[in-house]
């Protein structure tokens, strides 16, 4: 019983969010959301992770039995963050400075771990591949709404720097909404995370309180 | 030991076996990119406290290793002309309100300062962060000074007595700055000959 691309997608981008509905992956979210480029950038990279890490586990299901199946999880979603961590400081050194530090955190992220056990292990490669990358899509979203609110409030600007990320072209993306020392500072700081992410998780439930739909207890589909 | 136990544990090793050739492929692949991305970093942090019209070799590559305060190894990049040696540039560190702060400095043969950067803190986004030279000036008022000018016992933030402005909000943050560039004056002082002879054994330049 396969399940449908527009279910996944739908599941990986607003109901059954990783950040906004099961509450997975917080480590990252507070530590990298102090602007929306970094929240982007973190996303990407988990994104890019979840995706192959899906695919390799759906491909070799056959073969990865019950009793060591968590381990060897975990070994290739280590393997998957080793090589995006190597090929990003050879290959996209600028980002890397940036986000470096926090790519081996993507190993300790529940969320990845969560999706490889309830669906990649279950479900056909392509089906997996789909599954980490609107699972990783809608991460991404999530980091960089909660990285734009905390950057707009906390320090006046959004997307600072995306260009360093994203390349010159995307100049045209870095505003400036407040004057200089308008922001308030604790957002920046790690409090304004909890705070920002906290609004956002009751605002995803209004919108769908009010648009009739059930809701579903937080991690009722992890693990 | 039975059978079942012996094929889980040979399925494990199986992946890690395989995964693990994958990295080690990827880090052959990678790590001369890897080296030479490095080695930019470093150049970029001594081409800011070493000007470029003082030397004509590359500090990068021309160091020498000395025993910094607490015994640890510290590595001196040396700018020369021709044979001679016209500064030297190392890393140095105060303690801020959140933490090390680690900063490069690069000092002339004549123990005045060439220039300071801060190369990594966890100092308060807004407040301590205004040492970096993205956020404000405040790091180039050291350049020319020395021990002497002012006087050593001058080298402190204001309300410490000394001379220098610490930003408002913020006093931890450029008392851990000052104190580092002094201490890492009186450093020079002190091992000015080892660093400034120009023959002394060169340690070999490895980038990690």
């Amino acid at each position: 019983m396969a399940t449908g691309y527009g279910r996944i997608a739908r599941d990986g981008l607003w109901d059954n969010n990783g950040v906004l509905a099961m509450l997975l992956g917080m480590c990252p979210t507070m530590a990298m959301t102090t602007s929306a480029t970094n929240g982007f950038g973190m996303g990407l990279a988990t994104a890019v992770v979840m995706t192959a890490s899906g695919g390799l586990v759906a491909t070799f299901r056959g073969y990865i039995t019950q009793e060591v199946r968590i381990p060897v999880y975990i070994l290739i979603v280590a393997s998957m963050v080793t090589l995006v961590d190597l090929t990003m400081n050879a290959y996209m050194h600028d980002l890397y400075k940036v986000l470096g530090l926090f790519i081996p955190l993507i190993v300790s992220n529940c969320l990845p771990l969560a999706r490889l056990e309830s669906f990649a292990s279950k479900e056909p490669v392509m089906r997996s591949l789909a599954d980490g990358f609107f699972m990783g899509l809608g991460f991404t979203l999530a980091l960089t709404a909660i990285g734009a609110v905390r950057e707009i409030v906390g320090a006046g600007t959004l997307f600072a720097d995306a260009s360093l990320l994203l390349g010159p072209a995307f100049k045209f993306l870095e505003l400036r909404i407040m004057p200089e020392n308008m922001g308030v500072l604790m957002m920046i700081l790690p409090p304004g995370g909890f705070l920002v992410t906290g609004l956002l998780v009751v605002g995803k439930r209004m919108i769908d309180v009010a648009s009739g739909k059930s809701i579903q207890m937080a991690g009722a589909h992890a693990v | 030991m039975n059978q079942s136990s012996i094929y889980h544990g040979l399925i494990l090793g199986a992946f890690c076996l395989g995964f693990g050739l994958v990295l080690a492929l990827t880090n052959a692949l990678t790590v001369n990119d890897i080296a030479a991305r490095t080695m930019e970093d470093r150049q970029n942090s001594l081409a800011a406290v070493i000007p470029d019209s003082i030397h004509d070799n590359n500090p990068v590559t021309d160091t020498v290793t000395l025993k910094d305060r607490d015994g640890e190894d510290l590595t001196v990049y040396r700018a020369k002309k021709g044979n001679e040696v016209t500064g030297v540039a190392y890393e140095i560190s105060g303690i801020g309100y959140a933490g090390q702060i680690k900063l490069m400095l690069g000092v002339g043969a004549d123990g005045r300062v060439l220039g300071v950067r801060a190369l990594a803190h966890k100092e308060t986004p807004g407040l301590g962060d205004k040492i970096e030279i993205k956020k404000g000036d405040w790091i180039t008022r050291f350049t020319g000074l020395r021990i002497g000018n002012p006087p050593i016992e001058k080298w402190k933030v204001k309300k410490d007595g000394g001379q220098f402005d610490q930003f408002s909000g913020a006093t931890i943050t450029p008392r851990g700055v000052v104190g580092a560039i002094r201490e890492g004056l009186v450093f020079f002082d002190k091992h000015k000959e080892q660093m400034t002879q120009p023959n002394t054994p060169q340690t070999d330049n490895e980038v990690r």
